[in-house]
């Protein structure tokens, strides 16, 4: 199991989803607090509105010739009425005796003061609100009592507990909302950092530009290391090839000249073919050793190209001139069309070499007595450059693949080749901002290699 | 609580005596052919001006045996209060005494489409409804006004009674507080909105003031002009006697109108909810219904002089119940039988 890769987690959706339920805890406080804030206030008001009845009431009890005389204001009890249509109970008592109410009515205790009470209880088979108010006569204590059913108050905190539930549940919206826009914002950085490490050419090994943002310094700071690290390391197995290269080709280049000198003095046939076949071999090796040198020139040059204004059917023309030779070797009609001028800017060494290459290929895989056809097409903006031969071209098989190193197509079978050469010319054109696209030649025979060059 | 716990008791036990023994001014059962149920209606109302209400309703409830009792607004709490007599509904026009039933824990909520009609001022607890708005009027004698002003407000009335003493010596009539629980609640409701109904009132005691029990009584002796001016007179019977129209006139006092509610509720005890419910839906949307005139079931107001802008509604609450109280109530009756009984 341990080869499977790890299930990937969203580091921003997980934030997201800590946020968001960040934010319905605080939303569920918020309406806990609203809530325990507003059944305070309610029951506060609602016991300011009994207490004031309560006072009225007790302010008309006066001492009128020796007795109690109450004159309750209508105001009293009409003012209940005014917050809600509840129930409304009284009593009024002269030290212990009843004067008038509802003598079943429970007085609540006195509070600390001993003028003044609240108390929550059950009269009639309701919950009733209690305030009782005391206040001493000439004659003698008098209380009285005010109660008043709750169905009002119920009611009154169910509105505001829904009302609580619409604002606790807007603020939860919104600061839900506002947590998937902080982390987005939040991944931005690195999501511009992926973006600009993806969008690197293969041989980018430049440093990554310094970051205002300091969590992000570090990772770019290591970021960097790495990559000289990796340039390093690059530079050194290069430099490896390069030096191997040179150290095999000298002796192979000696090797060769001692064996067709040993040719001309051999006179057995097999003796021959085994020695041709020994030539054969070195010279395969020699080509190898050259174009790992080529490669190792073409990436220490496409780092920084070295680019002057040209004309790319003179180049063309150059390396047309110089292969001549090998293709008149194997009766090869080489045609080139290199009327047009076409100026570009180039590194003309590495468009030289990778134009070699691709032409070499040609000559090489196109049997005897066929033509290879060399145009350029020079374009406002792009120059095309198009090799075709007669050979067996790249049949059904995915060109593309044959851009990589030491990958060779099916019919290199018995030709000498590295498998280099098209990873050189392909790398040299990407460098420029070319392409390079290897295709069958359209309703017939052969391949057709096009390169594309910007031409600014 | 244990008193009507005994009462129900006796009740079970006795339950071949008649009625209770709170008395009762008439008795009347709205038969129909084939009944299914009774709805018994206890009520203030004299039955007369009711049987309309309790045919239309029987129009639409054809099966539904309505048995009516009516009695005066005392006696309906001596009903319930004391001897739990067993009825459905309680139609009063004694809104305070009504409020305590309902306070008092007797009455049982009802909603229905059709008491969301009604305006909250016109209902309270969703227990008891008002269906009419019935003015407290001055009932003038056409006769004895011959040549006269008319009084318009209560400083016109004490004007013109002062004016002429000797044309309006004991030709006054305005309700007992004591033996009406209407008048008493006109007469409250008065005191508490103008200082002027005291005034009024030592004049009409100066003058000698006959004092009497029902608004009807009142009407027929203006009307037989064996007294002048009635005060506190329930606009609604006024209306209804189309036969004296021209011997009266109906005045709605400008300065102010206490206009009464005639109130229902559902007693918590009653045994056919349904059609008491059906019942309440009738009078409710016959009053309050957009097609329906508010005050058709009881008010044909063709004479009343006055702007209906100055009547006051007495609200539904409990506020109603300060002049209940028994201080309040001996306090009130000793100041009014100051004014009046000299």
């Amino acid at each position: 199991m341990a080869a499977m890769s790890p299930r990937t987690r969203s580091m921003r959706r997980q934030l997201i989803a800590q946020l968001v339920a960040s934010s319905a805890i605080l939303a569920a406080v918020l309406i806990f607090l609203f809530q325990g804030f507003a059944r305070q206030f309610a029951e506060e008001s609602l016991d300011n509105v009994l207490m004031a009845s309560t006072t009225s009431i007790l302010e008309s009890v006066t001492e009128r010739n020796g007795a109690v005389s109450v004159d309750i204001p209508y105001a009293a009890l009409a003012m209940l009425g005014s917050v809600s249509d509840d129930r409304v109970f009284y009593r009024i008592d002269h030290g212990t005796e009843f004067l008038t109410g509802y003598g079943d009515l429970e007085s609540a205790d006195l509070g600390a003061d001993g003028r003044t009470g609240f108390a929550a209880s059950e009269f009639r088979g309701d919950q009733v609100r209690v305030v009782t108010a005391s206040r001493l006569l000439s004659i003698g204590r008098v209380t009285v009592t005010v109660a008043q059913t709750q169905d009002g108050l119920s009611a009154r905190l169910d509105t505001l507990f829904r009302r609580a539930l619409v604002l606790g549940g807007a603020f939860f919206l919104l600061a839900s909302g506002l947590s998937i826009w902080v982390a987005t914002r939040a991944f931005r950085p690195l999501d511009t950092l992926a973006r600009s490490v993806a969008r690197r050419g293969p041989a980018d090994l430049s440093a990554f530009a310094p970051t205002p943002l300091q969590e992000m310094v570090p990772l770019v700071a290591a970021l960097n290391r790495f990559v000289n690290r990796l340039k390093r390391a690059l530079g050194r197995s290069e430099d490896f090839i390069t030096e191997a290269a040179h150290r095999v080709r000298t002796p192979l280049a000696t090797v060769r000249t001692q064996a067709e000198v040993l040719m001309h003095r051999i006179e057995k046939d097999e003796n021959r073919q085994t020695l041709r076949d020994m030539i054969r071999a070195v010279d395969e090796s020699s080509r190898a050793a050259g174009q790992l040198l080529d490669q190792a020139m073409v990436n220490l040059r496409t780092d920084a190209l070295d680019r002057a204004e040209v004309d790319l059917a003179a180049c063309l023309s150059d390396v047309v001139t110089r292969l001549r030779p090998m293709a008149d070797l194997r009766d090869i009609s080489l045609r080139a069309d290199l009327s047009d001028t076409c100026p570009i800017s180039v590194d003309a060494i590495l468009i030289q070499n990778a134009l070699s290459n691709l032409l070499d290929n040609a000559i090489k895989y196109a049997p005897p007595e066929t033509d290879v056809r060399v145009t350029t097409h020079c374009a406002n903006g792009t120059a095309t450059i198009r090799i075709e031969d007669g050979g067996p071209g790249f049949g059904a098989e995915d060109p593309e693949p044959l851009k990589e190193r030491f990958v060779r197509g099916r019919s290199a079978t018995g030709t000498v080749g590295s498998g280099l050469g098209l990873t050189i010319a392909s790398q040299v054109f990407e460098a420029h901002g070319g392409h390079l696209t290897l295709s069958n030649r359209e309703g017939g025979l052969g391949a057709c290699v096009e390169v594309s060059l910007p031409r600014s | 609580m244990r008193r009507s716990l005994i009462a129900a008791v006796l009740g079970f036990a006795l339950c071949a005596l008649p009625l209770a023994a709170f008395e009762i001014e008439s008795e009347t059962t709205f038969a129909v052919s084939a009944p299914t149920g009774t709805l018994r209606i206890l009520s203030t109302t004299d039955t007369s001006l009711f049987a309309p209400v309790v045919r239309a309703f029987q129009t639409a409830n054809p099966t539904t045996e309505v048995f009516y009792v009516s009695a005066s607004s005392t006696e309906v709490m001596v009903a319930i209060e004391t001897e739990s007599a067993e009825f459905d509904l309680v139609v009063s026009s004694a809104m305070d005494l009504q409020t305590k039933l309902a306070n008092d824990g007797f009455a049982q909520p009802f909603r229905s489409a059709a008491t969301d009609i009604v305006p909250d001022w016109a209902k309270w607890r969703d227990s008891v409804f008002g269906f009419t708005q019935e003015p407290a009027t001055l009932v003038l004698s056409v006769a004895a006004f011959e040549g006269l002003a008319m009084p318009l407000t209560r400083q016109d009335l004490i004007a013109t009674l002062r004016a002429n003493p000797e044309r309006f010596q004991d030709q006054i009539g305005t309700y007992d507080v004591r033996a009406s629980g209407l008048g008493y609640l006109f007469a409250t409701q008065d005191s508490r909105t103008s200082e002027s109904y005291w005034r009024l009132a030592e004049v009409m005691g100066a003058l000698g003031t006959r004092l009497y029990c029902c608004s009807s009584d009142m009407i027929d002796d203006v009307s037989s002009g064996e007294i002048a001016v009635a005060y506190n007179v329930l606009g609604s019977y006024a209306a209804a006697r189309q036969d004296i129209a021209d011997k009266i006139h109906v005045i709605e006092p400008s300065d102010f109108t206490s206009t009464m509610q005639r109130t229902v509720l559902m007693l918590r005890q009653a045994e056919n909810q349904t059609a008491a419910g059906k019942f309440i839906n009738h009078l409710l949307e016959t009053a309050w219904g957009k097609d329906s005139d508010a005050l058709a079931a009881f008010h044909d107001f063709p004479r009343v002089i006055g702007d209906p802008a100055n009547r006051k509604p007495i609200r539904l609450g409990p506020g109603l119940l300060v002049f209940l109280d028994r201080f309040k109530r001996e306090k009130f009756r000793q100041a009014w039988e100051d004014a009046f009984v000299q």
